[in-house]
């Protein structure tokens, strides 16, 4: 427990740092938003107005807490281009690009542990090469085009979805998780291959240790040592693995939302970058990134669940 | 295990991205028709001899688009790769030689900088750079896998740096200068190669993703990223469109996985 405690202080703490980051870049970019938003109009009178009134002329760490302040009072301050307070953009769209993560990552989980589990029973020979050239092979393909076959074959051909209507989550979770699925699928492929290929070789190295042979010699099966012996080990670094793959998803399901036209963080995201429109980007890139950190976090309480050892390295 | 200097991926890997590189060079120089003009052909004819790839709505010939768009992308992604590695092998290796309180304070940064998906940086620095425009694309990229270089190389230069022919280097007064790039360089090739092969494929992908967005190449400026946006606009007339773009991707990167899953494995290390 103390362990967790710690780990989440400096959760805590990194959050801190990015969330410093990604105010400080855009502070230091976007110029004056007054100016901004007052366009042509713009005197200097009417910026300093506007600055007051939005509290602009304050000083950097007063404005700095003051927005991180907003995270949880609900006030990110106002769109450039909509007008329109950033939470009330932001909010809706957060379930649904949770709920992408989330499927894609089960996805992932579901399948390439027990492919990986199998592909590992074979080291070297022709069926281990041609594992390699199918794993090279799917992560060669980016998750947008994927997402465009998907609703080329599914949706234009089969009509198993309308590409471009996906359905309240709230109001018809099961059509939208139907939606949701296919854009999941092609954010898994490549990363299924990729953790096969990690699980793989974490396995087979394991497989060469010295207790597995143990283990082996003294008359248990090879598949009962794998189980009972050689799982329990070779699962920290999948966790860890799992844990950054969730970088990985959080940036595809950026790019495929737009495939998908899924109403979710990755579209607005990329709408109000062409727009530079400050606020909303600096907004969903903390989202997205505490999304990243916590899911880090977890994998290091998980992993020192699962071995006691690291209780007693510590923070690492 | 003994090494070799080719093995089956590596030489499969060469081979495909030969062919790939083959192609683009002779895309700068020549294509079939010209990448814009438009009714080189029927609108939205299929795949004939005529027209490898089939044309689009306007009738412009798709392979000779891939061709252009392949170039650009290939381009940017070397340029990228050469930034990111010129400049992490550079931090990479004075943090990794000379140690101290700077390698800490970057080796920190960088943790916390690859923790973070590659895109979504890239999508950040080029809001700031702003959106649109090649070069800044190229800044984004190569400003974003610095940090993976300088980790690879810190690892390998922190490693050498107490191995005899460095010593004796040092002994006989070579300057660290010397010593970083003439005795130590050579010797990270092993890890520095395979990195520079995974780097170019985020490239390539991280581009096409975010000329795929919009905001990464835009025309004129062609790209197979910003051409599969449009591929997904004509998909239910022309879906060839979509297929040929998106496969040219698929080959670039898969032919560059297979060269680096050949290099690791030359070097006895199965990642």
């Amino acid at each position: 427990m103390k362990y967790a405690a710690r780990r989440i202080v400096m959760l805590l703490v990194t959050m801190v740092i990015v969330s410093l980051l990604a105010f400080a870049a855009f502070d230091l970019i976007s110029g004056s938003p007054a100016e901004i938003m007052l366009g042509t109009q713009a005197t200097p009178e009417r910026v300093a107005e506007l600055e007051a009134q939005l509290g602009l002329d304050r000083p950097f760490p007063v404005r700095y807490a003051a927005w991180l302040a907003g995270f949880f009072t609900g006030d990110l301050g106002t769109s450039y281009s909509y007008s329109q307070p950033v939470w009330e953009l932001v909010a809706p769209k957060v379930g649904v690009t949770l709920c992408l993560s989330l499927l894609s990552f089960a996805l992932i989980a579901v399948v390439s542990i027990p492919l990986g589990l199998w592909a590992s029973r074979r080291s070297g020979g022709p069926l281990d090469a041609a594992g390699t050239v199918i794993d090279q092979f799917l992560m060669a393909v980016p998750p947008f085009f994927t997402g465009i076959l998907l609703s080329w074959v599914f949706s234009i051909t089969l009509h198993w979805f309308v590409h471009g209507q996906f359905p309240d989550l709230a109001a018809e979770p099961a059509g939208a998780l139907q939606y949701l699925f296919f854009a999941a699928v092609a954010i898994a492929i490549p990363r299924i291959a990729m953790t096969v290929r990690m699980l793989r070789s974490t396995i087979q190295g394991e497989m060469r240790k010295d207790y597995v042979r143990t283990a082996i010699s003294r008359g248990n099966d090879r598949a009962g040592v794998l189980r009972h012996h050689v799982l329990r080990n070779a699962l920290v670094p999948v966790v860890t693995f799992l844990a950054q793959t969730m970088a990985e998803i959080v940036a595809a399901g950026v790019v495929v939302e737009q495939v998908f036209a899924i109403p979710g963080l990755g579209r607005l995201l990329v709408a109000s970058i062409s727009n530079r429109d400050y606020p909303v980007v600096q907004a969903i890139v903390v989202i997205l990134a505490f999304w990243v950190v916590l899911a880090g976090a977890a994998a290091d309480i998980a992993n020192q669940r699962i071995d006691p050892r690291l209780r007693l390295g510590g923070a690492s | 295990m003994k090494r070799r200097a080719m093995n089956g991926y590596l030489l499969a890997g060469l081979v495909l991205s030969g062919f790939m590189a083959a192609l683009i060079l002779l895309g700068l120089v020549w294509t079939p028709y010209d990448p814009d003009a438009l009714m080189t052909g029927a609108k939205l004819e299929g795949p004939t001899l005529a027209h490898l790839l089939g044309t689009d709505s306007f009738g412009r010939d798709i392979f000779s688009r891939v061709l252009r768009g392949a170039g650009t992308t290939f381009l940017i992604a070397l340029s990228t790769v050469a930034v990111g590695a010129v400049c992490g092998t550079a931090a990479g290796a004075v943090t990794g030689y000379f140690g101290g309180v700077l390698d800490e304070a970057l080796m920190r940064l960088c943790d916390a900088l690859t923790a973070f998906p590659s895109i979504l940086l890239a999508l950040v620095l080029i809001s700031i750079l702003g959106p649109g425009n090649k070069y800044n694309v190229v800044i984004a990229l190569g400003m974003v896998f610095i940090p993976s270089f300088a980790r690879v190389t810190r690892t390998a230069f922190a490693a050498l740096r107490d191995v005899n022919y460095v010593k004796s280097a040092r002994l006989m007064g070579a300057s660290s200068g010397r010593i970083l790039v003439r005795q130590i360089l050579p010797n990270t090739m092993q890890v520095l190669l395979p990195a520079m092969t995974i780097g170019f494929n985020n490239a390539v992908l991280a581009e096409a993703s975010m000329s795929y967005l919009g905001i990464g190449v835009t025309p004129p400026d062609a790209s197979l990223g910003y051409m599969l946006s449009e591929a997904q606009g004509m998909l239910a007339s022309a879906p060839w469109y979509a297929l040929g773009t998106g496969g040219a991707i698929v080959l670039l990167i898969f032919g560059v996985g297979l060269i680096g899953e050949g290099l690791q494995r030359r070097g006895g290390e199965v990642a």
